[in-house]
């Protein structure tokens, strides 16, 4: 049985104004898969997490980009979010004032409607999102405070992580959650993340080191270089990319 | 990766849902100002001579003023001759005696306001005396208010009513002599309401003032006094809209507070005057002096005011704190879209021992508004111990606009303690940007992220008026981010 293709990208070319980033930028991504993206800093990984999620600035030269088929690229980032992709934010951003519980609400509400399901009342929403925060083994505080204000950067990227477990998307973009966060907060993100995988969606983990993957275990890993990708593997790519360094493996392609 | 600042400006316009016009046959003086249009104003409301002498003082001392020109916004010159000061729906044989006799169209139209002058339906609970151009239309919930004491009537029935208590208070906040449009109110001042709580009464339910201005060039120049005798509470809200027209109108009210020992006063205001249109033209001009004197010991008076409507907004909601152990608080969220500008702020002046006051601004400007946050903390010689805590902070919405902060601060001791913090933020394309991510719709972001950074001030609104306003603030910024 042929696996379900969720994210098809194919030879994409983007950048900024004058300044190409990607540079023919190929990836199939299936159900049940996770994918981890490797790279120096600068690579271009960050800057296809953002083309993804479709944050405006960047243009987009050659290539395509297929979402459960259809053209991820024409459609508005809301959109996006509400047919299933979430981006786990490297830097989360801080909203004064307003309640993290009542944001998450509003955000699960635009997706259930616009699958034609019905909104969750404030009783249910609750009780759904208890249940995440016992299984992730998160503090119930959360909840009450304004979304990331005031968060240290494990905070933060436990935060994100608990909205993916209540939006539950069906291709998770995470970039660089790794980042500045200490080895306990790591094994909190990671573990979060491996109980959120499930066979219908997908996961593309962006990290620069290799520690992540030692907690989130990857089905492929791939080396990203000036704007593509250089190589691509099994996990075992990831100790070898720790041991040799990334010089070595980009000058060998 | 910013957001387009053409899709921006493409999207900056506002609806303004309050700008019908009832059609009621109302009789109005010709335009014009002098001692004979005062006279008439004053005979029309059988006032008594001392107060017609008031008003002539203070017309006279107004001749001799001048317009200020220190504020913050721009329009051009106001011609005080072609205003007409007085206008009310002709009356109908007696003036009505109670609610039932008031002309249907009128309840009609408080009705699509939302503002039900029959004691039931949603505001039940809420008193409220609806001021039409220069009268009081009617008064609700008035003998239940008055078998606990406490008067509530429009300020016309209090002048005949209660003349000791007007005459005691009236202008001892702010004296014809406060300044240009004070004087000006104090000459031509039509209607408003009245309210006093007697001693330790604490008033059941919200009282509430509706102001409509209704007919064209008319000027609505309305007086509160409220008075919390010793150990009374009251909490009162006013609200305010206006038909959409061409032509600029002029609001000069005068408010009074008077807070005597442990009494203590919650005024709310949201105000939503007709604003103008996007290029500015039409729109109320809000130039209003409202004030409030803590006179007893530990007397509380708290301003609260969401200003989303005007096209220009000018006042200074202040408190006098003279009581020892008084105080003062003033919340504040006003926002300016297309062309409106708003100079707003506060005053307070500590003179007892120990008064304390807190001061928190939220100022929003999108569009091509230009918003100043004005402050004044005064802290004198006999007020050791005083403190004060000022939070202002801006937000801006697009490119065009402005924000602008003036603070003054005097600290006239060593013992007085004064914090102020300021803020000026952009709201964030990545904050947009992360609720879209979540599947939030712009719009939807962009009023998520302005009532967050106004929360602090609806919570101190009363309950049923904190959802209203946020309403408000979303329709008032509907459209200002592509």
């Amino acid at each position: 049985m042929s696996k379900q293709p969720i994210l098809e990208i194919n030879n994409l070319h983007a950048g900024v104004e004058n300044k190409k980033i990607l540079k023919g930028f190929s990836l199939t991504i299936n159900a049940g898969e996770v994918h981890a993206l490797m790279g120096l800093n600068g690579s271009g990984k960050s800057t296809l997490a953002a083309i993804l999620a479709g944050r405006e600035g960047y243009d987009v030269t050659e290539g395509t980009v297929k979402y459960l088929g259809e053209d991820l690229l024409e459609l508005d980032p809301e959109e996006r979010a509400r047919k299933g992709v979430f981006l786990a934010f490297q830097y989360p951003v801080e909203i004064p004032g307003v309640n993290s519980t009542y944001f998450l609400k509003a955000a699960l509400n635009e997706i259930r409607k616009s699958k034609g399901e019905q909104e969750l009342d404030a009783i249910e929403f609750l009780n759904l999102v208890k249940d995440k925060i016992k299984l992730l083994e998160l503090n119930e505080d959360l909840l009450k405070r304004s979304v990331n204000e005031g968060f240290s950067g494990g905070e933060k990227k436990r935060a994100e992580i608990f909205q993916m477990a209540v939006l539950e998307p069906k291709l998770a973009i995470l970039d660089e959650t790794d980042s500045g966060l200490d080895i306990d907060a790591l094994k909190v993100v990671s573990s979060g993340v491996n109980k959120l995988k499930r066979p219908d969606s997908a996961q593309l983990v962006i990290t620069h080191y290799q520690r992540l993957l030692n907690y989130i275990i990857p089905d492929f890993v791939h080396v990203m270089a000036d704007g593509r990708i250089v190589k691509s593997g099994g996990k075992e790519l990831a100790l070898e990319l720790e041991a040799k360094g990334y010089e070595a493996i980009v000058k060998a392609q | 990766m910013s957001t387009d600042t053409e899709t921006i400006e493409s999207l900056v316009k506002q609806e303004y849902k309050y700008g019908f016009v009832t059609d009621v046959e109302s009789e109005s003086t010709p335009p014009g100002l002098s001692e004979d249009t005062i006279r008439h104003i004053s005979a029309k409301k059988k006032e008594p001579a001392w107060l017609t002498d008031w008003r002539i003082k203070s017309f006279r001392y107004w001749q001799t003023m001048k317009e200020p020109t220190w504020q913050f916004v721009k329009y051009p010159k106001i011609d005080f001759q072609a205003i007409s000061y007085f206008s009310q729906p002709k009356p109908k044989g007696d003036a009505p005696k109670s609610l039932d006799e008031v002309d249907p169209k009128l309840l009609e139209m408080y009705e699509k306001l939302g503002i039900p002058l029959r004691e039931r339906g949603r505001l039940a609970g809420v008193a409220v005396d609806a001021i039409f151009d220069s009268v009081s239309v009617g008064t609700t919930y008035r003998e239940e208010l008055a078998k606990k004491g406490i008067i509530f009537c429009s300020f016309s029935e209090a002048v005949l009513e209660h003349p000791e208590l007007v005459k005691k208070y009236l202008g001892s906040v702010v004296p014809y002599t406060d300044n240009y449009y004070a004087a000006l109110n104090s000459a031509v001042f039509t209607d408003g309401s009245f309210c006093y709580i007697p001693k330790g009464v604490r008033c059941p339910m919200e009282l509430s003032t509706y102001f409509r201005i209704n007919a064209a060039k008319s000027g609505q120049f309305e007086r509160t006094l409220i008075i919390a005798d010793e150990g009374a509470s009251v909490s009162y809200l006013e609200g305010c809209t206006a038909p959409m027209r061409d032509e600029n109108q002029l609001h000069a009210a005068v408010v009074e507070l008077v807070a005597l020992d442990n009494a203590k006063i919650k005024y709310s205001t949201v105000q939503n005057w007709y604003p103008g249109d996007e290029n500015g033209v039409g729109g109320i001009y809000n130039f209003v002096t409202k004030r409030g004197l803590c006179k007893g010991k530990n007397a509380h008076i708290t301003w609260t005011q969401v200003e989303t409507g005007s096209a220009i907004t000018w006042k200074y909601p202040s408190c006098i704190l003279l009581g020892e152990g008084s105080k003062g608080e003033f919340y504040s969220v006003a926002v300016v879209n297309n062309m409106q500008q708003a100079d707003t702020g506060t005053k307070m002046i500590h003179i007892g021992k120990n008064t304390k006051s807190t001061i928190i601004s939220k100022g929003i400007s999108a569009g091509k508004g230009q918003n100043s946050y004005r402050g004044l903390v005064e802290i004198r010689k006999s007020a050791g111990g005083a403190r004060n805590f000022s939070q202002c902070d801006s937000m801006l919405i697009g490119n065009k606009c402005g924000a602008h902060t003036f603070p003054y601060i005097e600290v006239k001791n060593t013992t007085s303690r004064v914090e102020h913090e300021a803020t000026t933020s952009k709201i964030g394309e990545d904050q947009i940007f992360y609720c879209n991510q979540r599947g939030i719709e712009t719009q939807d972001a962009v009023n998520m992220i302005v009532n967050g950074f106004c929360k602090e001030v609806f919570k101190e609104l009363p309950m049923e008026f904190a959802v209203e306003a946020q309403k408000l603030l979303g329709v008032s910024l509907e459209g200002s981010v592509g």
